[in-house]
């Protein structure tokens, strides 16, 4: 898709892809907070363009890495949302067996190497994918997707390094949404992200993560440059995640740690919403974008029934699968 | 006498630890919200000089405290879930267990290295783990393991005043038991390990987690008949093995109870101790009733087969009490 206008169908396939995310996660969020879920859920709600905006310029033979707050990259990069759904509930058929739940859903077949528990664990993984493809010369690439609070990571700069030193087909997309749990990014990060990589010569960009066509343009450029051999790229997407952290942080939390008239500025913001409203510019009618809608929120109650009554993992199961 | 749940003892050792001593400074990830609410109110009350929320850096935090503690101050870092020592390990590992022995004793680290750990929880592989056993293997740390809500208050307030590094560790999230704990300045020796129930049958020792379930098995049995002394060591390092011992000249008996991995925990080291320097009373083979060598699951019937609970724990008890020899 990388240098050509986007056709009305791929258009509505992105739409598709977003709103897949957005009710899936919607849907996640309720269950979790009646207490349906086993773990800890952190969802990507609002931040649903920059996953899809990366992955619309990948294939499934390229990498991805992704962090804890990984749903919509698993979706975005092809991941079935029935399979997500299961392993989140701890079912027998989820992706994992129920071995990994919301932290740890990975699908190898699709190139997603998966969300990862530890911040900033994803980035050298990728790194290390992006050696790998480097090396079968196929023009794949490995993207790491993390937080604003994983680049406070030593490994960031790490990766960077090697993989400028080493022209590696390696993308670091840093999602910053302005948090790192409960605290604001004014308070543990300084500076600005992305100039971070400009002190190793690696090509960097500002986008707005809001913006489905910013993103996807940046994603184009800088898997262009990874194809062709030309090194790494750091996409700073400025972003906001409309929940909270966590699901449950409402039982705990002792007080706000933002201001809810902030929340409102960025759901006016809301990158579906928006996407939709370049959509019905002339491009898809109100009826057809609606159809989508409906047919995902089948697809999530279809998923969530399935999750429901499917069989937890036989006890058996979890002494299967330490070593190959 | 107060009844507190596990993470409000913690947070009043820290408290009144911070109040006594204006060396005493804590920073982590979020301590000012904190996650598990043991650092709660620190913050408000001490200031920003002394309690600090940090970046995501637990390699600079980890070798940080043992900076900040060459350079005279006592240490607490909070590092959330007890797998992110593993993401600080190095500064554990290659500073704090080895500098003033490298260095001929010139200088103390003062440091406590606290985490919550555990699983039970279903958050998965890397949020679940106990693994004092490791940092048992380092030599240079103390390793501490609180069952109960008087000794996590105790212990802490006997670490952050200790002048070596120590690996706090506590099982229970955001609020773990209740029990009694003192209202006085009450410290918890270090190295001493505590006799929580007698009994004549059967020496159970359980560690960190497994205290409160091991002692509800040993109530539930006493009404049959079988009399259960449960040892709580308390401390990993140093291991006070003496207690354990002494109660095998009464009961030949020994279960050690462990959340941890069986390879090589704390669990072998303790019957590794039974089998050489109890031999002579041993009247059954020691069991060790840990995880098996898993990462632990997230899907609650996977994580119940893999994490020691009070029905295992009976049926360990009832196994070797009933065992007969040839
Ligand atoms: C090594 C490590 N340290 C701390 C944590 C706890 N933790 C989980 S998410 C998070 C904040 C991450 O912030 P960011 O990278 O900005 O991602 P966001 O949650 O905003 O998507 C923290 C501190 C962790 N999971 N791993
Ligand atoms: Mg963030």
């Amino acid at each position: 898709m990388s240098n050509k206008n986007l056709s009305k169908d791929e258009l509505l396939s992105i739409y598709r892809s977003m709103v897949t995310i957005r009710q899936f996660e919607e849907r996640l969020s309720a269950e979790s907070k009646s207490g349906i879920l086993p773990g800890p859920v952190h969802v990507y709600i609002g931040q649903e363009a920059v996953a899809v905006g990366i992955c619309a310029q990948l294939t499934d033979d390229d990498w991805i890495t992704s962090t804890h707050r990984g749903h919509g990259h698993f979706l975005a990069k092809g991941g079935t949302p029935a399979a997500l759904m299961k392993e989140i509930y701890g079912r027998e058929t989820g992706i994992c067996g129920g071995k990994g739940g919301s932290m740890h859903v990975a699908d190898f077949s699709r190139g997603i190497i998966g969300a990862n528990g530890i911040v900033g664990g994803g980035i050298a993984l990728a790194t290390g994918a992006a050696l790998a493809a480097q090396l079968d010369g196929k023009g794949r690439c490995a993207i790491a997707f993390f937080g604003d609070g994983a680049a406070n990571q030593g490994v960031m700069c790490e990766a960077m390094n090697v993989a400028a030193l080493w022209k590696l087909p390696l993308i670091l997309v840093c999602e910053n949404n302005g948090y790192s749990e409960f605290s604001k990014a004014a308070d543990v990060t300084a500076g600005v992200l992305s100039d971070r990589a400009k002190a190793y010569g690696v090509p960097s960009e500002q986008v707005d993560g809001n913006d489905f066509m910013e993103v996807w343009r940046a994603a184009g450029r800088a898997v262009a440059r990874a194809r062709n051999g030309e090194g790494p790229t750091f996409l700073e997407a400025r972003t906001y995640r409309l929940h909270g952290h966590v699901e449950s942080e409402h039982t705990f939390l002792p007080k706000a740690y933002r201001e809810e008239s902030e929340v409102e500025a960025w759901r006016e913001r809301d990158p579906i919403k928006a996407f939709a409203a370049m959509l019905s510019d002339g491009i898809a009618s109100a009826q057809e974008l609606e159809a989508i809608e409906q047919e995902i929120a089948a697809l999530v109650e279809e998923a969530a029934a399935e999750a429901a009554a499917d069989p937890w993992p036989d006890p058996e199961a979890a002494f299967k699968h330490m070593f190959a | 006498m107060a009844r507190l749940r596990m993470i409000q003892a913690i947070n009043s050792a820290l408290r009144e630890e911070m109040a006594r001593d204006p060396k005493v400074i804590l920073f982590g990830e979020d301590v000012r919200m904190s996650l598990f609410g043991d650092t709660k109110g620190l913050f408000e009350e001490f200031g920003p000089d002394r309690v600090r929320d940090t970046p995501i850096s637990e390699v600079l935090l980890t070798g940080m405290a043992v900076g900040a503690a060459a350079a005279g101050y006592r240490v607490v870092l909070h590092l959330m879930y007890a797998n992110f020592l593993y993401t600080g390990f190095d500064a554990i590992a290659n500073q704090a267990a080895k500098l003033r022995y490298m260095t001929g004793g010139q200088i103390k680290l003062p440091i406590v290295f606290m985490a919550s750990c555990g699983g039970g929880r279903s958050s998965a592989a890397q949020h679940s783990d106990s693994p004092h056993p490791m940092f048992m293997n380092l030599g240079g740390v103390h390793v501490a393991t609180p069952g109960t809500p008087a000794d996590a208050k105790g212990m802490l307030k006997s670490a952050i005043r200790d002048d070596n590094p120590t690996i706090y560790l506590t099982a229970g999230g955001r609020g773990g038991s209740a029990g009694d704990v003192p209202d006085e300045d009450v410290t918890t020796p270090i190295g001493v390990s505590f006799c929580a129930r007698e009994g004549t049958d059967i020496t159970v020792v359980p560690i960190g987690s497994m205290v409160r379930p091991t002692l509800t098995v040993a109530e539930r049995l006493a009404k049959e008949g079988i009399s259960v002394e449960v040892i709580d060591p308390r401390w990993m390092v140093p291991l006070d093995t003496s207690l354990i011992l002494k109660s095998l000249t009464k009961t030949g008996r020994l279960v050690v109870v462990d959340e941890a991995r069986d390879l090589c925990s704390a669990a072998s080291q303790i019957a590794a101790v039974a089998a050489d320097q109890g031999f002579s009373d041993l009247k059954a083979p020691v069991r060790r009733l840990t995880v098996p060598d898993l990462a632990i699951p997230y899907s609650p019937p996977l994580e119940r087969a893999v994490l020691p609970d009070a029905e295992k724990i009976e049926a360990s008890i009832r196994e070797l009490v009933s065992y007969k020899a040839g």
